[in-house]
């Protein structure tokens, strides 16, 4: 398929602003020659409620799945707090075809920890725990020295530029559990429990960590505060999607000739992502089916992505989600039976265990589901499947058990028939022995 | 058991956290830098110096899976099998690797010099297939990567 921009010279006039192309941002002499912490010392000047209403403006909506409006989420903290206030950075990043937080701890920490001193000031908070997936010690270790580096510089820790406002700024280290990357699983983390989701209500931002009131937004959320500051509400609103603007992380994977991180605004049309920014399908095949936000969201059939874009409102209507902006792609050979027992089978090893639905459905999910990889598949075994996935749906405490429902349901909607000749040829082979 | 140097980490980390229990990631994660796997004896340690009840570490230790109960192999070869890995080969390399070291997954070599597992996704969907060991990522693998990767540990 030739793939032709319609409007190659807008896109060409993008200028990248989480991760520009230059490399040298993470050093915090060039970060701060180039800008850098600017947007702090003009956040300082402002009222804490000025900031909340700027990205409350501003329509930043939450880059970790949820797609919830962060000013929004930022103005249920308690202005006056008898205890103290917290904000967790969600940098947990497991859901499988996700690959971006990464790309800033690397290439822009500064941006990250720019914009979490920004939110601590804006919500009265004086402790930041910024929570990363235990696999990523290499990342975990560059983010450290950044922060090291501004703690040197007088921009993390007491009294920061020369003001009232102080704020410590640490990193907390997972150690292997998709469920932590649930807010509330990820408080429990912290506190040195099981990364066990808690029951909401009540909130986060009423009863946090260690009870106290705390948010928690995501990598890539926190790091485009900076950005709002810097150049306006106005500005930021105006890129990309009406109700879900600004520039955002689009990380591709799969059959694809090049496969990356792209920043990019957000609404771009699916299959321009797919042709342009990532270069197509190598052999030229077609596509069969597309996931679009990471593992958990609804999959997509190849012939139904004229339209699409890459935004919240957008892949709603087209029965997914923009999820994480995982996007991994499957060319037209691809067995797509073998891939949901695999995505079963990753919802099955990380389901926390606490609810009964999600434990014992998606280990009965990845049984079934492994009979018909190996052509023992019977007549009801896709309604089994599906009734399943349903009675997952709904009945758990977070939302990993509808993000282990999902790709099942829509994996059936959308090709049935593929389960269906699985039976057929599961049949078949049961007579030839 | 912890060495002087990290215990006096763990003073320092205290100063983080307005509980102790809040410690006990990190201080795990310095056991097992520190001895390669978290012993029974060093869960009960960890129990002592934080003053929180066995049964609550080894419940922690149990959950995360990079928390290791026993010892492995000297070099722990993870492959991820998830789905972007998988489309682009993993199997294949998981293969490969299990026939260079004659073991399967879940098994550690009998000289305890190699661990083979198959991990979920550790975000390097971009330049699957990927393996790691210990915090090194190894992307965008070809068998002749691997064998010289191999070659190179041996």
């Amino acid at each position: 398929m030739n793939f032709q921009s319609a409007d190659t010279e807008r896109l060409n006039a993008w200028k990248r602003v989480i991760i520009p192309d230059d490399r040298d941002l993470y050093k915090i002499d060039h970060y701060l020659a180039h800008g850098g912490y600017k947007a702090l010392k003009k956040a300082l000047e402002m009222k804490p409620e000025e900031i909340i209403d700027e990205v409350k403006r501003s329509n930043l909506r939450g880059r970790g799945g949820a797609c919830f409006p962060t000013g929004l989420k930022w103005s249920f903290m308690p202005k006056n707090s008898d205890k103290p206030k917290y904000l967790c950075i969600n940098g947990d990043e497991s859901e499988p075809g996700t690959f971006k937080d990464r790309q800033i701890f690397e290439f822009n920490p500064h941006l990250l920890i720019e914009g979490t001193l920004i939110a601590c000031y804006a919500m009265g908070i004086t402790v930041a725990y910024i929570y990363i997936r235990g696999e990523y010690g290499k990342w975990i270790k560059m983010l450290q020295k950044a922060i090291d580096d501004a703690y040197a510089n007088g921009l993390v820790g007491e009294k920061i530029l020369g003001t009232e406002f102080s704020t410590q700024v640490y990193i907390h280290r997972g150690a292997g559990a998709y469920i932590c990357g649930e807010e509330s699983s990820l408080m429990n983390s912290i506190e040195g429990e099981r990364g066990y989701p808690r029951v909401k209500p009540p909130f986060p931002a009423q009863v946090g960590l260690w009870g106290c009131p705390t948010t928690i937004n995501n990598v890539e959320t926190i790091s485009n505060i900076p950005v709002i500051i810097n150049y306006g509400w106005e500005w930021y609103s105006k890129i990309g999607a009406a109700k879900h603007p600004g520039p955002i992380l689009v990380g591709v994977s799969g059959h694809v000739n090049n496969p990356g991180v792209f920043e990019m605004p957000t609404g771009e049309p699916l299959l321009e992502i797919i042709y342009k920014w990532a270069g197509g399908v190598p052999g030229d095949k077609g596509i069969k089916a597309v996931i679009p936000g990471g593992s958990s969201t609804m999959i997509l059939r190849g012939d139904q992505l004229e339209g699409i874009r890459m935004d919240a409102d957008s892949l709603k209507t087209a029965g997914s989600s923009v999820g994480t902006a995982g996007i991994i792609v499957m060319d037209e050979d691809t067995d797509l039976i073998q891939v949901i027992t695999r995505i079963a089978q990753f919802y099955y090893r990380e389901s926390c265990g606490q609810c009964t639905p999600c434990r014992e459905g998606t280990d009965w999910m990845f049984k079934i589901l492994k009979r018909f990889q190996r052509y023992e598949a019977k007549n009801d075994d896709i309604d089994l499947l599906l009734d399943v996935a349903n009675n997952i749906e709904g009945n758990t405490i977070c939302a990993l058990g509808d993000a282990a429902a999902w790709p099942v349901q829509s994996m059936i909607r959308n090709f049935r028939d593929e389960f269906e000749q699985r039976v057929q040829a599961s049949r078949l082979q049961e007579i030839a022995l | 058991m912890l060495s002087e140097k990290n215990q006096r980490k763990v003073e320092e980390l205290r100063k983080r956290y307005p509980t102790s229990q809040a410690l006990v990631l990190p201080v795990l994660w310095m056991v097992q830098e520190q001895e390669g796997y978290i012993s029974e004896d060093s869960m009960k340690y960890v129990a002592a110096l934080l003053h929180i009840p066995f049964g609550h570490i080894l419940g922690v230790v149990s959950f995360y899976t990079m928390l290791q109960k026993d010892r492995i192999g000297k070099h722990h070869i993870e492959v991820c099998t998830n789905v972007s890995c998988m489309l682009r080969g993993s199997g294949k390399i998981l293969e490969h690797i299990e026939q260079r070291l004659g073991i399967t997954v879940g098994e550690t070599s009998p000289d305890k010099k190699w661990t083979l597992s198959e991990t979920e996704c550790m975000g390097s969907c971009g330049t699957a297939p990927m393996l790691a060991i210990g915090d090194e990522y190894y992307e965008n693998l070809t068998l002749e990567k691997i064998d010289k990767l191999i070659d190179n540990l041996k």
